[in-house]
């Protein structure tokens, strides 16, 4: 921008000087010229000739006002349209400047040369400054605006460009949050003008759907192998239950068979739940979604919980249970389950956990939060991943997929799980779209106004 | 371990069927395959099973249509309706066409024979809703009531607990997976895959079973309880 105005001022400067010094040069050439003529009439036809010749371009004179004087050696008028030789020293040049009394009573600055002729008599050409001067004012006027205008404009044009340049910067940025916030099916804006913000968002854009399809690659090998092992690993679960059935095992031997079979149990469970967050996640159907009334849920979910948490010497406490959402309800029971299975789990003994839930607009929050360690903040969003496990539990067992199975149901339901810190402890947050507070049903009374015939 | 059985499954997933029969056959069960529902019907309707294994979603004829097509026909064969997760709605609708039980993939293979199990050994349908009282052992419970004694002496059952023991009453003798009685006592269906039912049942235990001899309720790895006067 300052570039650019600096060259706007550069540039009005040169058109001043140019325009300005051409109208000056303009005016000393026509004197200039003037000079030289009547000066070659003198030589020709002398005195008479010269007097005659100046009478005569006075009276034919138009245009800028000219002023002749011929003079003799005392300066002493002969013609000329000038009662007095003016007052001044001519510079080296022979130009003089003057001024005289115009028609309406002002003085007029004149500029003009003096010529002394051979035989000592004084020639006067001069030109009016008034039309000059005018014109320069005129001019410098134009400029002024010119530059005052072009100043504005640049200052107005260069704003407006960082603007809708910070504009589109700000729209990619946003973008790219929101992907980072979990909305990875956002993508940058583009507005069909192919510029280099286009190409830019067009990159990004193509950039992060193969990402996205490398996700959706490695998910579903993960998917497909869970799958495909979960047949022979039955199996081999299968073999060890009727080994252990067999009579006459010694306790050890069974013992370490109901161990290994505990495993395989668990390896089973890891592949149920993989591929129950799998089909949970690219499930869209809303088939069996109901309008849910969380009251029941939460009041279910707390019942179940309670005692869990009472083996524990926990404290579980229902807080509002009220609510309503549309959505399935089994789901929504299990991420309920999860979150707080997961907070009677790491939380120690006389500790309180509380099930809460708050409204606000189209919003419902359920909220599962306790005094336990809680999660580092670097670690909230990745707890969400599968498998992930922050360092601080390796010593409570757990799949690492608890969580990740929460979120996908919360996600199924177009709502988000956050986790917080509850000062101390965690606070898992479910935050999903509500429905608006069931009617009351109106009580209809049936009224029979007379006998109907 | 129950009687060896003659099985019909009726799956066009290549996978989960060979997951099924080869497990089926590994318990000793027999066990004849279909992968189409038109074929299926004309062998549950020809053949005498004991059991049939029907997946919801099946080529030419579906899974609730040969149900409900069997029940027409008067066969009662006792038939578990499998099908993808979390389709809840199937349930009604299985359970509606006659169908005894459903099972959501994916399932434990354990899971499954529970159910196979509670179904082939359910008492037959009729007169099943007049039972007042059950009893095992010297535990003694009243339905109409809701008293529950043993050897006895009264005891004290908050209402959900009462529901869980009356679940595994209602199937005694046989094996309840965690699932089951999640889905049956607390109405929720999923696989709880936490330790949050055992609770329940080791406070049911310390009710009925902590200051008696025998104890009813057994753990039985890997699968579940089962509440049975034996061991």
């Amino acid at each position: 921008m300052g570039v650019f105005g600096a060259s706007a001022l550069v540039l009005i400067g040169v058109v001043w000087w140019t325009t300005v010094g051409y109208l000056e040069q303009q005016t000393n050439a026509t004197i200039e010229a003037q000079v030289t003529g009547l000066v070659e009439q003198y030589r020709q036809r002398g005195k008479r000739g010269l007097e005659a010749l100046i009478r005569e371009r006075i009276a034919v004179s138009t245009g800028v006002p000219t002023v002749y004087l011929f003079a003799d050696r005392d300066l002493k008028p002969l013609a000329g349209n000038l009662d007095t030789w003016p007052a001044g020293e001519a510079d080296a040049e022979g130009w003089y400047n003057f001024s005289r009394l115009g028609e309406d009573g002002r003085r007029i600055s004149v500029r003009g040369q003096v010529f002394v002729l051979s035989d000592g008599r004084h020639l006067l050409v001069a030109q009016d400054q008034s039309r000059l001067e005018a014109t320069r004012s005129l001019i410098n006027e134009a400029f002024l605006w010119a530059l005052g205008g072009g100043l504005l404009l640049a200052l107005a044009g260069g704003f407006l460009m960082s603007y809708s340049v910070m504009r589109r910067i700000e729209a990619i940025n946003r973008a790219s949050r929101e992907i980072m916030t979990g909305r990875l099916q956002s993508r940058m804006p583009v507005r069909g003008i192919n510029d280099e913000f286009d190409q830019l968002s067009e990159n990004l854009n193509a950039m992060l759907d193969r990402i996205d399809s490398l996700i959706e690659g490695v998910k579903s090998v993960a998917d497909n192998i869970a799958h495909d092992l979960r047949t022979p690993l039955t199996r081999l679960r299968g073999r060890l239950e009727n080994l252990t059935a067999r009579p006459g095992l010694d306790e050890e031997l069974r013992g370490e068979l109901t161990s290994a079979m505990t495993e395989a149990d668990h390896l089973l469970a890891t592949f149920r739940a993989l591929l129950r967050i799998a089909r949970i996640e690219s499930d869209t159907n809303e088939r069996e979604w109901s309008d849910v009334d969380l009251h029941p849920l939460l009041q279910d979910a707390w019942e179940l919980y309670q005692a869990v948490g009472e083996e524990k010497e926990i404290v579980v406490h229902l807080g509002t249970a009220s609510g309503r959402l549309r959505g399935d309800r089994d789901l929504l029971f299990q991420a309920l389950c999860n979150l707080l299975d997961n907070a009677i789990k790491y939380s120690g003994a006389g500790s309180e956990v509380l099930l809460d839930t708050t409204a606000s607009g189209d919003t419902i929050d359920i909220t599962v939060a306790d005094r336990g360690p809680g999660v580092p903040a670097a670690e909230r969003d990745k707890v969400l991943s599968r498998f992930y496990r922050s360092a601080s539990v390796t010593g409570i067992p757990g799949s690492g997929l608890g969580l990740s199975l929460v979120s996908a149901i919360a996600q199924h339901h177009g709502g988000r799980l956050v986790l917080t810190d509850n000062n101390p402890g965690l606070r898992a947050t479910l935050h999903l779209p509500a429905l608006p507070p069931a009617e009351a049903t109106p009580v209809v009374e049936l009224a029979f106004a007379g006998a109907i015939p | 371990m129950i009687a060896p059985m003659r099985i019909l499954v009726i799956e066009d997933d290549a996978g989960v069927a060979s997951f099924i029969v080869g497990g089926l056959k590994e318990a000793g069960h027999t066990v004849d395959h279909s992968a189409d529902g038109k074929e299926g019907l004309i062998l549950a309707t020809t053949g005498n099973y004991d059991a049939l294994i029907v997946d919801r979603m099946l080529p030419n004829v579906d899974g609730l249509t040969v149900v409900r097509t069997l029940r027409a026909s008067d066969i009662t064969t006792p038939a578990l309706i499998l099908s993808a997760l979390g389709e809840v709605d199937d349930k009604v609708k299985g359970l509606r066409a006659g169908a005894d039980d459903y099972i959501g993939k994916p399932f434990a293979f354990a899971e499954l024979m529970a159910r196979l199990e509670a179904i082939t050994r359910r008492p037959a349908r009729e007169g099943s809703d007049e039972i007042t009282e059950i009893q095992v052992g010297d535990l003694h419970v009243n339905l109409l009531s809701r008293e529950v004694r043993r050897a006895g002496q009264s005891i004290d059952l908050q209402p959900r607990e009462f529901r869980l023991l009356e679940y595994l009453m209602r199937n005694k003798d046989q094996v309840v997976t965690r699932t089951m009685l999640l889905e049956n006592v607390w109405d929720y269906h999923f696989d709880p895959q936490t330790n949050v039912i055992d609770v329940h049942i080791s406070r049911l235990r310390r009710k009925i079973d902590k200051d008696f001899e025998p104890p009813l309720i057994h753990t039985v790895r890997g699968a579940g309880y089962r509440l049975s006067e034996s061991a």
